[in-house]
């Protein structure tokens, strides 16, 4: 009896249970696919590194999946409340006729068991579907490949998914049991709401507070954007975001008010049609919503700010990781070991072999030889040292500036000894970097530089002071600016500092410091560079390794793969966990904006009841609702655009990507359509839902 | 005069062949212009439902209502709502005022939603707020006024669309009896100074008293009709007093 009521009840308010199906399916398939991403791996063919990369996301994205299912239960357990608040009438209808409070509550819990066994049902297999799309993501990502597809079903992954929202919904009954008991018979049947008495603001403070909010948020986004060199530290970075968030809740405070009296001012706008009755429908709802109207907003931004820039950040990524790998190999080895080292810093004592000082007083190609390793596997093969001069450090080249570099930025390690390199070794290495080559005079010198901050640094210094003075000779900088270029490949651009000198400058034995070697493998393909590779970065039955173990030879290096796979990986991990994360709060802050919206419904009723009384035919009125939730919908959304085109310009800088409107336009396509289908989704449900809700008979 | 209301044998059945509701049962009545008509009986006689017919929320089974010379039982879809909304005006026992609105909004919307220019609304809705004695509460919202001002409030709204007939229901049912006197004061100011044609169902006889001719329904007949002619309104309501006991059974709602 009581499961015919449970279906039959569900039946009949199918469409107020949309938003909850709605969000309950969604909030599955997202989990189930971002939970399965573990057998997808499975059958990708990608390198050790990346799988170990994986690995790591797959671990990621387990712990973000507890707090994701921390989120979502709050949402089942708000949106159930909604549904269980608007059938107060019909549970006090029961108890009239002597259903228990226990009996109400198994009617409760035989609906959640049957909504949530279909929702889980339904949510897995769009699930299923949607982690076949997300294997072709991560293959292109990692750039894998696909070329054997098969189509999987994760079973941990759909196991998780169960246990994770088994438990959402026995709090969820949980929660229900507790509010059918506090439930007193006459306050349900008389739950139908009385008008509310409307609060009023006063117009003027309304424009007040608005044109305030609108300072304070302009304010906050000029601090981010314009003046972001003043926010070096991260403490600074809370005003601003304290401010955008008073500036937020201050703007959906008046917005309603501000906008009712610009248009009021406007007759011919004000009185036409039902644009009267919106506008203060408008205006009551966002009064009694101004918090969670500013948690939604924020959450939208969040989302907007997170996936967009995210993806920006993988597309910079790529472009400029070309730029920053120009050979397959870069290495380095320690010259003139001392016979033995003392740390200033640990004291700790190192003594050194004659075999490791004998080595280190020679270049790294007969290192490479005299340890088994096959030279010819290698062409292009240009070789540098690099040196350090005593005395010769950022301290002393900033010159006049320090004092001031040193109360900008006191983090920075000013003892560290300048670069040195010779012109023409550097101009070799530039060659076959495909980079700028320069020359020097007998009395000049120059500075290479790519890292901002220190580029930053080193111009200031360069503009009042040029001249180093090395044992008594003096030099001049040839530029008044450092140029770019840089020796070691990296993700990004990492080159704080290196120093040039002409070549017929005295390079003393003892100012050594390390050799530099720069080569390409002397193979075509890609696979066969994989296999080259490995000498350096496997240490798997290679001869190499195992023979600088035995000698107690150092040498360091980075490869191009290497360099491209953790980058790549990086990237996608960042990614993956944006959209995870992005999705779910739109999901939320969808969700919350649709129950608030319906919650209010039996208000709406009543009203919407008196304009069709007073003459109001069926279209005016579903346009009057349309346009009323439409705007509702809008107004968080685009206060959330626009502080995402200052959040994103921020994150991007601070991520020093440097990204052109172009290359921002396929990341902020793709945002506006996850949002736009989603936030989408939860408008057509509501729109439907309300105009359910007004239809109904009195 | 012309008639601007013409129910010609009307009939409203419920339910089905095995179980026959008749509501209303063959009634048929004009109303003038420029008059002021009662429809009075107990409740489930059928007084509600008429009106339902009349204001073209509900549809007649059989018959006709010819309102200003147009056959209201014929009219389909938009031009029935093109219609209500220029032709009738309604006032109701709960005043149907939007909460959201300030009076001014509420009289103003009846207009709105027939597309009328904003510089006639605004002169519309002053003009008649003054009539009423309302203007001075204008920019109050419904829930800052009293009953009696709320539903004066409404009735601005009923006329302001100069309606052929204004259709009240009960419209004195939720008020006390001083804010009921003022309100059919201004009926009666809107009845005779306007030349408002007023049609409005109510089961007290001293509301009743302030119209020009009652209708009496019963069982969905019209049982009596009484014209109030040259008789005082003390003497008119006496009378109607005379009937309802005639009426019976809904006496003690009477009092």
């Amino acid at each position: 009896m009581l499961f015919k009521l449970s279906i039959r009840n569900m039946k009949k308010s199918f469409k107020d249970y949309a938003i909850y199906f709605l969000t309950l399916v969604l909030g599955v398939a997202i989990f189930y696919m971002f939970n399965s991403l573990d057998s997808q791996q499975a059958m990708l063919k990608v390198s050790e590194s990346t799988r170990k990369l994986i690995g790591l996301m797959i671990d990621i994205l387990g712990v973000v999946s507890i707090f994701i299912a921390i989120v979502l239960g709050f949402l089942i357990v708000y949106a159930n409340n909604f549904l269980v608040n608007r059938r107060k009438k019909e549970f006090g209808i029961y108890m009239t006729l002597g259903m228990g409070r226990r009996q109400i509550s198994k009617i409760i819990l035989l609906e959640t068991l049957l909504i949530g066994i279909l929702s889980l049902a339904v949510g897995i297999f769009i699930g299923i579907f949607g982690s076949q799309l997300m294997s072709i993501l991560v293959a292109k990502l990692f750039e894998a490949d696909m070329s054997e597809f098969t189509f999987i079903f994760s079973l941990p992954a759909c196991i998780k998914t169960c246990i994770y929202f088994a438990v959402m919904f026995l709090a969820v009954m949980i929660f229900n049991t507790i509010t059918i008991s506090k439930y007193k018979l006459i306050n349900l049947l008389t739950a139908v709401r009385k008008n509310e008495i409307v609060k009023i603001k006063n117009p003027i403070v309304s424009i007040l507070v608005f044109l305030v909010s609108v300072v304070i948020l302009g304010y906050a986004y000029w601090k981010v954007t314009g003046g972001i060199n003043e926010l070096d530290t991260i403490d600074k970075i809370i005003g601003p975001i304290i401010m955008g968030t008073v500036g937020t809740i201050g703007i959906f405070w008046s917005l309603s008010g501000f906008i009712l009296r610009v248009i009021q001012s406007r007759k011919k706008i004000y009185l036409k049609g039902t644009n009267m009755f919106v506008l203060r429908q408008l205006n009551n709802k966002i009064n009694t919503t101004v918090i969670s109207m500013s948690v939604i907003c924020i959450m939208l931004f969040m989302t907007i700010s997170i996936l967009s820039s995210s993806i920006s950040v993988q597309t910079s990524m790529d472009s400029e990781l070309e730029e920053m790998t120009p050979v397959d190999l870069n290495l380095y080895k320690t010259a003139n070991l001392p016979e033995s080292y003392t740390n200033p810093k640990t004291g700790k004592i190192t003594n050194y072999t004659e075999k490791q000082i004998e080595d280190s007083k020679r270049p790294i190609t007969y290192t490479l030889e005299s340890n088994g390793y096959d030279i010819n596997n290698l062409k292009d093969i240009e070789e540098v040292i690099i040196y350090t001069i005593p005395g010769l450090t950022w301290e002393k080249s900033l010159g006049n500036y320090f004092e001031e570099a040193k109360s900008n930025f006191p983090m920075l390690a000013y003892d560290t000894p300048e670069t040195i390199l010779k012109v023409s070794d550097y101009n070799k290495i530039a060659k076959l970097y495909g980079l700028e080559q320069y020359n020097l005079k007998d009395n000049e010198y120059m500075v290479l530089c790519d890292f901002d901050t220190m580029v930053e640094l080193r111009n200031e210094a360069l503009k009042e002071n040029k001249t180093i003075n090395i044992e008594g000779k003096e030099y001049y900088s040839k530029y008044d600016e450092c140029k770019s270029g840089f020796l070691n490949m990296s993700t990004s651009h990492t080159n704080t500092g290196i120093i040039l000198f002409p070549d017929s400058f005295e390079f003393k034995e003892e100012w050594k410091e390390q050799y530099f070697l720069a080569a390409n493998y002397n193979v075509e393909t890609e696979e066969e560079k994989q296999i080259l590779d490995k000498s350096f970065t496997d240490e798997d039955n290679n001869v190499l390794y195992e023979k600088l173990e035995q000698n107690g030879i150092v040498l360091d290096g980075m490869t191009k793969i290497v360099i491209i796979e953790s980058s790549k990986g990086l990237a996608t991990i960042i990614i993956f966990i944006s959209i995870y994360l992005g999705i779910i709060f739109l999901i939320a802050s969808s969700a919350i904006l649709a129950l608030k919206q319906l919650t209010e419904s039996s208000d709406n009723k009543q009203r919407y009841a008196i304009l069709r009384k007073i003459g109001c035919d069926e279209k005016m009125i579903n346009k009057a609702l349309f346009r009323q939730i439409a705007i509702f919908f809008m107004i968080p959304l685009v206060i959330a655009i626009i502080h995402s085109i200052f959040g994103i310009k921020f994150a991007l800088t601070v991520m020093s990507v440097l990204a052109t409107p172009e290359e921002l336009l396929p990341s902020i396509i793709a945002t506006a359509a996850v949002i736009g289908a989603i936030y989408g989704l939860y408008f057509l449900a509501t729109y439907l839902g309300s105009k359910n809700i007004i239809k109904e008979e009195e | 005069m012309k008639d601007v209301l013409e129910v010609k044998s009307v009939e409203k059945y419920y339910g089905n062949k095995s179980n026959l509701t008749k509501a209303i049962d063959n009634i048929s009545f004009k109303v003038e212009e420029g008059e002021f008509v009662g429809i009075m009986g107990a409740s489930g006689s059928g007084k509600t439902t008429l009106l339902n017919c009349i204001s073209t929320i509900d549809r007649v089974t059989s018959g006709n209502i010819i309102i200003n010379g147009k056959d209201i039982t014929k009219l389909k879809g938009n031009s029935l709502n093109k219609f209500r909304r220029e032709e009738l005006g309604f006032i109701f026992q709960d005043f149907n005022l939007l909460d959201t609105l300030t009076a001014y909004e509420n009289i103003a919307l009846a207009l709105t939603i027939q597309k009328i220019n904003h510089k006639e609304i605004d002169t519309r809705v002053n003009d008649i707020s003054e009539k009423l004695g309302i203007k001075d509460i204008l920019n109050k919202y419904p829930y800052q006024v009293s009953g009696g001002q709320k539903q004066r409030i409404a009735s601005a709204r009923a006329i302001v669309t100069n309606p052929k007939l204004v259709l009240a229901d009960e419209p004195t049912g939720a008020l006390d009896s001083k804010s009921a006197r003022q309100l059919l004061e201004s009926f009666e100011y809107l009845n005779k100074k306007l030349t408002t044609t007023i049609l409005m169902v109510t089961h007290d006889a001293f509301t009743a008293s302030y119209t020009d001719r009652i209708i009496f329904i019963k069982d969905g007949k019209i049982f009596n009709e009484l014209v109030k002619g040259n008789d005082t309104r003390k003497q008119f309501f006496e009378k109607i007093i005379e009937v309802q006991t005639l009426l019976g059974g809904d006496l003690s709602g009477v009092i």
